[in-house]
């Protein structure tokens, strides 16, 4: 158990809405373990669950069976919730709803202004954080005058001021142009690599998936497949079973063996399909 | 026409103005207001205009963003300006029909106007030179000494921070919307004013589920972020008084006097 960060045992999730009688299942019986370090992906369509499943992270939503530990707390644990938050980071969709301040430094500091960190190591915090995500000059800025990819680094920046040991990214770049899902993913990479933080990145988007340690794919709140990049997309037709897509050039090598051209079906960048070909 | 809007608009800046503590800011500003209703002579305007000038010049703020800012507050001036030009009584300068323009009508609607220009350009001075976040900050502390009869002040100035940092949000999200329902056939301009405001319905409606969908999300990133109200929070930069802010301070009671003894002069 030690070397997990976090560790989803049997965990299920219903939305009772008031008047209803039916209940609507988001996560069903899901076990997931996450090590310490790793870069998971969470692939898988909308409303497959996999947004309810990053709130189940890091305790914004409890499970309505099992148990989520982060760090080895339990989610339910009310004594803990405030260490578990602070463990597990949450990055959101739109930026533009996770920024609190007018000033980008301000927004920064506001996880650990909440934390009760004193004045001189919140700003030493700022400082480190707006440098990892490469923002430093924009400090003094008002977030609604930046780039989208630019405030979703300041969001990704104000988590990282909480010192947190895991990052959750829900679909970080689904409002972002293609230039800004470029910032983003070369942001994670390097927080994954460089910064040894364990990344837990939701997305629908198949090729941020290539990078990853570990892809899960879910569907209607079930995990329906698991494995290394390459062990998933190389399940070309499974996948697009599922509604999803593969990476372009997977596809292409798919497609290439279909026609009788004897290519590996477990291509997953440009460059290995050329050296291939 | 949303842009212009400059009410809770900050301009970063890094000047003495902007430097000041923003308690001392608020004082100054509340100050300023209540001299400007002291005046009952236009001398002293000559007096409050030559301040102000020199505070926007020393704040680095371009004085055509200062008057952009009047802007939306045109309708309120003119309305108190017509209102005070035609229902005063006294001396009659000249009739046309059944409104009289009197001497003492033209004066006093003039010398409102004023009053209103420089109290809108004075505060919004306030909220030009300061970052909304340190503004509320200013209010909460200046507000903590009521907590004690059950003042919630960090929530106060907490939701003061939130709605002033949506005001460019939702004014661009007005804008798309607009834009949206208009390449739709959406007539927004036309028509008297029955018709204009009825036309606003499927620009409101859209805005205010939006407004709520950004609360939400907001409320949960912000509770991801260890947002647990104001117990036991600490700032990044906390309010200290310096010499800059006595200094400011003491010009400020100066002017206030100043302009307080020429009613009494």
């Amino acid at each position: 158990m030690e070397n997990y960060m976090i560790n989803m045992q049997n965990v299920t999730y219903e939305y009772t809405s008031i008047g209803e009688e039916e209940q609507l299942i988001a996560v069903k019986n899901v076990d997931i373990t996450v090590k310490r370090g790793e870069h998971l992906v969470i692939l898988g369509h909308n409303g497959s669950g996999k947004s309810t499943l990053a709130k189940l992270m890091n305790g914004l939503l409890l499970p309505t069976e099992g148990d989520v530990y982060v760090n080895n707390m339990n989610t339910k644990d009310i004594e803990k919730i405030w260490d578990i938050r602070q463990t597990a980071g949450m990055v959101f969709q739109n930026p533009d709803n996770q920024m609190v301040a007018t000033i980008v430094e301000e927004d920064v500091a506001f996880g650990p202004e909440n934390q009760g960190i004193p004045p001189l190591e919140i700003r030493k915090r700022v400082d480190e954080a707006l440098k990892i995500v490469e923002m430093e000059d924009y400090k003094k800025h008002a977030p609604h005058l930046l780039s989208g990819g630019q405030k979703q680094r300041v969001a990704i920046a104000g988590i990282l001021a909480m010192k947190p040991d895991c990052i959750i990214l829900d679909e970080p770049t689904a409002m972002l142009d293609p230039t800004g899902r470029r910032e983003i993913i070369s942001t994670i990479k390097k927080l994954n690599k460089t910064e040894n933080k364990t990344i837990i990145h939701i997305t629908h988007y198949m090729d941020e998936a290539v990078e990853a340690d570990r892809v899960l794919v879910m569907e209607q709140g079930e995990i329906v497949m698991e494995g290394t990049p390459r062990e998933i997309f190389s399940q070309v037709e499974k996948i697009k079973l599922l509604g999803l897509d593969v990476p372009q050039v997977t596809e292409l090598a798919y497609e290439l063996k279909k026609e009788g051209i004897d290519v590996p079906q477990n291509i997953l960048t440009v460059e290995e399909l050329m050296d291939v070909l | 026409m949303l842009k212009d809007i400059t009410i809770g608009q900050y301009f970063p800046g890094d000047t003495f103005i902007h430097r000041l503590d923003p308690r001392i800011k608020i004082l100054v500003s509340i100050m300023y207001i209540i001299s400007l209703f002291f005046v009952n002579s236009f001398y002293p305007y000559i007096f409050i205009l030559g301040f102000i000038l020199l505070t926007i010049k020393v704040s680095k703020v371009p004085i055509m963003y200062v008057i952009k800012g009047l802007k939306p507050l045109i309708f309120i001036i003119s309305i108190t300006f017509a209102i005070n030009i035609f229902l005063t009584k006294g001396e009659v300068l000249f009739q046309i029909g059944p409104l009289t323009i009197t001497k003492e009508g033209l004066s006093q609607a003039v010398f409102m106007a004023l009053r209103l220009i420089f109290l809108i350009i004075g505060t919004s001075l306030l909220t030009l030179t300061t970052s909304p976040i340190s503004l509320t900050d200013g209010i909460e502390k200046l507000l903590s000494p009521f907590k004690k009869i059950g003042l919630p002040a960090h929530e106060l100035a907490m939701m003061m921070t939130i709605a002033l940092r949506f005001i460019p949000t939702l004014l661009e999200e007005t804008d798309k919307i607009m834009k949206a329902q208009m390449a739709r056939g959406a007539d927004f301009e036309s028509g008297n004013i029955i018709r204009r405001a009825k036309s606003l319905v499927p620009l409101l409606v859209p805005l205010f589920i939006n407004a709520f969908r950004r609360a939400d999300e907001l409320a949960i990133a912000m509770e991801a972020r260890c947002y647990r109200g104001g117990e036991h929070r600490t700032r990044l930069n906390e309010l200290r008084l310096k010499r800059n802010d006595m200094v400011a301070f003491g010009i400020m009671i100066l002017f206030f006097g100043l302009v307080i003894s020429t009613r009494y002069i």
